[in-house]
């Protein structure tokens, strides 16, 4: 059974790309382009792996990222954030959110699948 | 020659002539015009301490004790030389504090105490008793043994004893009289009695001449000149026994001394005195005279005494007769009898000034110290509402007198016959003598306090009375004389002669150092061990500074209270009445420049500090304050302690002031800073976002470039198709990524002020036809329709042609994203709109929603629907657009409703 990974991000070019590079990983995705989307999506059918931009509008990264650690049937979705600040508070926040990983764009599309391989337990 | 009848009109004249003197003075004083304002006569008033003492007994004491009789007068004349010292204080307090009698003195010093005037009015009434007694026996002897001319008897070898005893009483009801007619016809509140002071300045003439013409008449009338007297005495064993002074009396050394401390004590506390010397004062100057007046007319009076004394003594060999009677037997031996009247009159003319001026002293103490205190505390008596108090004064000092005189009479009934003159007059002495320490202790050490006083005065009198009165009651037969021999109860100790075992002293002697011992003792002990009182610490520094103070102001005390004028005038009336009451308060509106009763009076502290002290003149100091506080409600102060006060209050106010200012100001300069440090903040925030948001911005491109360039080249084996589109996308990002920063850049320039301007004449619809043109393939491929309407003409404007073209390229750039793709309809329009150029670009896309249509100016705001693709577009075109139209002048706006497309616009002014 592939694995199901979210991509939730407003920006159409990075979708594209995400989704390239998942779907030649092996792994099923879907997108969401905001955060409301997302929750819905995940509501809808949870997923292994949340790919998470932090900056959507209306419901932020982080705010889903809390609501997902919420549940508990949803502990083991991984979450990856997704974002251009990279400085050490965000990162810190992201993590405290519950962040299973925080990748700062722009990023290194070989790292980004390999992290996620692992996420992903191979 | 020399009948009863005689001298008894011989008497009568003189005291007509005295009454006479004395009422011409008191009608001059009355018109202002005072007889007394004399230096010599105020000396010679001073001499009234020769009383008939002096005239009769200084011969006897002399006849007995030689020289011994000398301590008296060299007192006084001793302490002449330290009056510019003492009495000057004395006087300058008492003018200041409107004393009027020794006991007001002493009551004032110590907090204005009714109780301490009080006890030295009893002090000073049963001490000068004796006193007093002295005189009336003098009169009363002397008249005696005139009447029994040409036979020389001693009075007591006659046997009518009631005549002699009747002769005392009439002289004291006779004198009683004559004192009252002289002292109490009215109250002056001052206690000035000038008629009176006239009349003693006469009568130590009077008696200056008596003696000078006997003693002259004994010693060259008699015998041949001073020298062949003293020849004659020195040739007898026993005269010349007494021409030596030491073996005057008993004692010797110790008892002058003694003597002559109390002498020097007595000229200054005898309260006749104090009533001439201080009182009856009228210039302070007075006393220089005074200072060498006085030892002169002590030296011319004591002149002639030895040579009488030794006249007598050779005249009369035997003791048969007293040398007390010298002067009045040797002429009256030698048959003359004019001299005889002379001398007698003498005698009469200094017993009876001393107990007119004493009799009166005495009587002002008992009424304003004693009497009034008590009837005034009395509420029983309803002083308060009497409106005239003066008879009921005039009243209480007349039985004063009479009471006196009475009294005095008794004791010589009681006592007088126990002793010699001389003696009786020193027990007087030793009594005057126990105020010296709290006079002395009130007006040079602050520390005497009123309990210390009484203390003082209470021990001293008590010793005084022991060792002294008692003794004479005791020796007159009143009271048992084992007393004295073995004294009381069989204890040897308290012998009252000699106590504690102290003998071998004259009675004096021994009185007086123990009286001074328990008296100073006792002062000091308790002024010492209790703290004086707020009145009694400010009084003594009334008395002991008074020099320093500056005059008779400084001694008003600052003053809350409420009184009227009014009233303060009725209170004086009834204690003055009403003409002196009218008087005093004219007088006092008159040093103001107003009238009374017309101009109202101001009842402030000076007003109530005056009406007080006219008020002390009759009533005494204790119960002026009583009645005065009684009539205002009043607080007071010192003026130093006011002036303190203030000081530090105002102080403090200033200060205080200052602060408020001070920490006003701080408040002020605090809001400024807090103010700014909001905006740096505020802008701190904005730059902070603006930073974070542009760096957003900048990487989101970036992210999507690098991620496709890195997919291409890690997965070569991407489809062709797939291959261009992400080729594409690279690009397009790469686009937008120069774009938003040259944009940013832009934004930087136009915020900061750095951008370059180019200003010139632009034709608008050239410009719109260009930008459109320059569009033309994006409208292509968007399928888009586009519109221009342009008009005529339009007038020409100034600005940066550059500028403006980015702007309308910004606006059909925005509406061609809005436009659905092949239905889109973008019309462009150029207006003039009163006095400005408008240009609208018009879409039909979706419209905005009215609440983004704010938003869409500010930097990095976007509209658009979150469900759609993400607009294209860095958010900034709109803001920078805005900016540029803005600096010349227009301004741009967006009217738009949802689903019905939106219309963007701006204006640019005409030059």
């Amino acid at each position: 059974m592939a694995k199901k990974v979210l991509i939730a991000d407003d920006e159409p070019s990075i979708v594209t790309a995400l989704e390239f590079l998942l779907q030649r990983a092996g792994y099923e995705s879907r997108v969401a382009r905001n955060g409301d989307e997302a929750l819905k999506a995940i509501e809808a059918d949870p997923p292994d792996l949340v790919l998470l931009d932090v900056m959507m509008p209306a419901v932020s990264g982080y705010e889903v990222c809390k609501r997902i650690r919420e549940r508990a049937e949803w502990s083991g979705i991984k979450v990856v954030m997704l974002s251009a600040k990279g400085r050490d508070a965000e990162v810190a926040k992201g993590i405290a959110m519950g962040a299973d990983l925080y990748v700062t764009k722009p990023f290194s599309t070989r790292e980004l699948m390999q992290q996620i391989t692992t996420l992903l337990g191979g | 020659m020399l009948q009863g009848p005689v001298i008894i009109l011989a008497a009568f004249a003189y005291l007509g002539v005295l009454f006479a003197i004395a009422y011409y003075a008191d009608k001059r004083a009355d018109a202002g015009r005072p007889v007394i304002a004399n230096a010599y006569v105020y000396s010679l008033s001073l001499a009234v301490y020769a009383t008939a003492w002096t005239f009769y007994g200084s011969v006897g004491r002399a006849a007995s004790d030689g020289i011994g009789f000398l301590p008296i007068y060299i007192g006084p004349t001793l302490m002449i030389a330290l009056w510019w010292v003492v009495m000057r204080k004395i006087l300058r307090i008492s003018k200041q504090n409107r004393i009027t009698s020794l006991a007001d003195f002493i009551a004032s010093r110590y907090g204005k105490s009714a109780l301490l005037g009080g006890i030295v009015t009893v002090i000073a009434v049963i001490g000068i008793l004796p006193y007093i007694s002295l005189q009336l026996k003098a009169i009363s002897t002397s008249y005696s043994i005139l009447v029994q001319y040409p036979a020389i008897v001693m009075p007591h070898a006659l046997d009518a004893a009631p005549l002699r005893h009747d002769t005392a009483l009439w002289v004291a009801l006779i004198l009683a009289a004559f004192t009252i007619a002289f002292g109490t016809r009215h109250l002056d509140a001052a206690e000035h009695h000038q008629g009176m002071v006239a009349a003693i300045a006469f009568e130590s003439l009077v008696k200056l001449v008596a003696f000078l013409a006997v003693g002259a008449f004994v010693t060259y009338g008699m015998y041949n000149g001073v020298g062949e007297l003293f020849a004659r005495a020195a040739a007898d064993p026993k005269l010349h026994a007494m021409m030596t002074p030491l073996e005057g009396f008993g004692g010797g050394y110790a008892s002058w001394v003694w003597l002559t401390i109390l002498s020097m004590l007595a000229i200054m506390f005898l309260p006749r005195q104090f009533q001439v010397a201080v009182i009856e004062n009228l210039d302070e100057k007075h006393l220089n005279k005074a200072v060498w007046f006085f030892p002169l007319y002590m030296l011319a009076i004591n002149l002639f005494v030895l040579p009488i004394a030794f006249g007598g003594l050779l005249r009369f060999p035997g003791g048969t007769v007293d040398g007390d009677t010298f002067v009045l037997t040797l002429p009256m031996a030698e048959k003359q009898e004019a001299l005889a009247l002379l001398v007698f009159i003498g005698g009469l003319s200094a017993a009876t000034g001393m107990v007119i001026v004493e009799t009166i002293a005495l009587s002002t103490m008992v009424c304003n110290d004693l009497v009034m205190p008590v009837l005034l505390r009395m509420r029983s008596l309803r002083l308060n509402a009497q409106p005239d108090l003066t008879r009921l004064l005039l009243g209480i000092r007349r039985g004063a007198i009479v009471t006196i005189l009475l009294l005095g009479y008794l004791y010589f009934k009681l006592a007088g016959e126990a002793y010699a003159l001389v003696s009786i007059g020193l027990i007087s002495f030793a009594a005057v003598a126990q105020f010296a320490p709290v006079v002395f202790g009130g007006i040079f050490w602050k520390g005497g306090t009123r309990s210390g006083a009484i203390a003082g005065l209470a021990a001293g009198f008590a010793v005084w009375f022991y060792t002294l009165l008692l003794p004479a009651l005791a020796r007159s037969g009143w009271l048992p004389i084992g007393l004295l021999e073995q004294g009381p109860g069989g204890i040897a100790l308290l012998k009252p002669l000699a106590l504690f075992g102290l003998s071998g002293l004259d009675q004096i002697t021994h009185a007086m150092i123990w009286s001074m011992l328990a008296n100073i003792g006792a002062y000091v002990g308790v002024s010492l061990a209790a703290t004086p009182g707020v009145d009694e610490h400010r009084q003594a520094s009334l008395f002991v500074d008074v020099f320093r103070q500056g005059g008779g102001a400084s001694g008003a005390r600052f003053w809350r209270g409420t009184a009227s004028a009014r009233e303060l005038h009725n209170l004086l009336a009834r204690f003055l009445g009403a003409a002196a009451a009218d008087e005093a308060l004219r007088d006092y509106a008159g040093a103001r420049g107003q009238r009374w009763p017309q101009d109202a009076l101001e009842a402030d502290a000076e007003l109530v500090h005056y009406v007080e002290t006219q008020l002390a003149g009759a009533i005494g100091a204790a119960s002026a304050r009583v009645m005065v506080a009684s009539v205002a409600k009043e607080e007071a102060l010192s003026i130093e302690e006011l002036r303190g006060v203030l000081d530090e209050a105002s102080q403090v106010v200033m200060y205080s002031h200052r602060l408020e200012q001070k920490s006003r100001e701080l408040e002020a300069a605090t809001q400024e800073l807090r103010a700014a440090n909001e905006r740096l903040k505020e802008l701190d925030r904005l730059k902070d976002d603006f930073v974070s948001t542009v760096s957003h911005e900048l990487r989101t491109p970036l992210t999507a470039i690098r991620a496709f360039t890195q997919i291409l080249l890690e997965h070569p084996d991407v489809d062709l198709a797939q291959r261009r589109n992400f080729l594409g996308i690279i690009t397009r990002e790469s686009e937008r990524l120069t774009r938003l920063i040259n944009q940013v850049l832009d934004l930087s320039k136009l915020e900061s002020g750095k951008a370059e301007w180019r200003e010139s004449e632009l034709d608008m619809r050239e410009l719109v036809r260009d930008a459109v043109a320059g569009m033309s393939q994006v409208f292509q491929e968007q399928g888009i329709d586009v519109a221009v309407e342009l008009p005529a003409a339009v007038p020409r404007v100034r600005a940066d042609v550059d500028r403006i073209v980015q702007v309308v390229v910004n606006l059909l750039s925005n509406a061609t994203k809005f436009c659905q793709p092949g239905k889109g309809r973008i019309t462009v329009a150029v207006r003039d709109d009163r006095g400005a150029l408008r240009v609208e670009v018009r879409d039909n896309g979706p419209g905005i929603d009215p609440a983004d249509q704010a938003l869409i100016f500010d930097k990095f705001r976007q509209a658009g629907d979150t469900l759609t693709a993400k607009p294209q577009g860095s958010g900034l075109g709109l803001h920078i657009s805005r900016q540029i139209v803005e600096h010349f002048g227009g301004r741009m706006w967006v009217e738009s409703a949802i689903g019905e497309g939106a219309t963007f616009a701006f204006t640019i002014p005409h030059g």
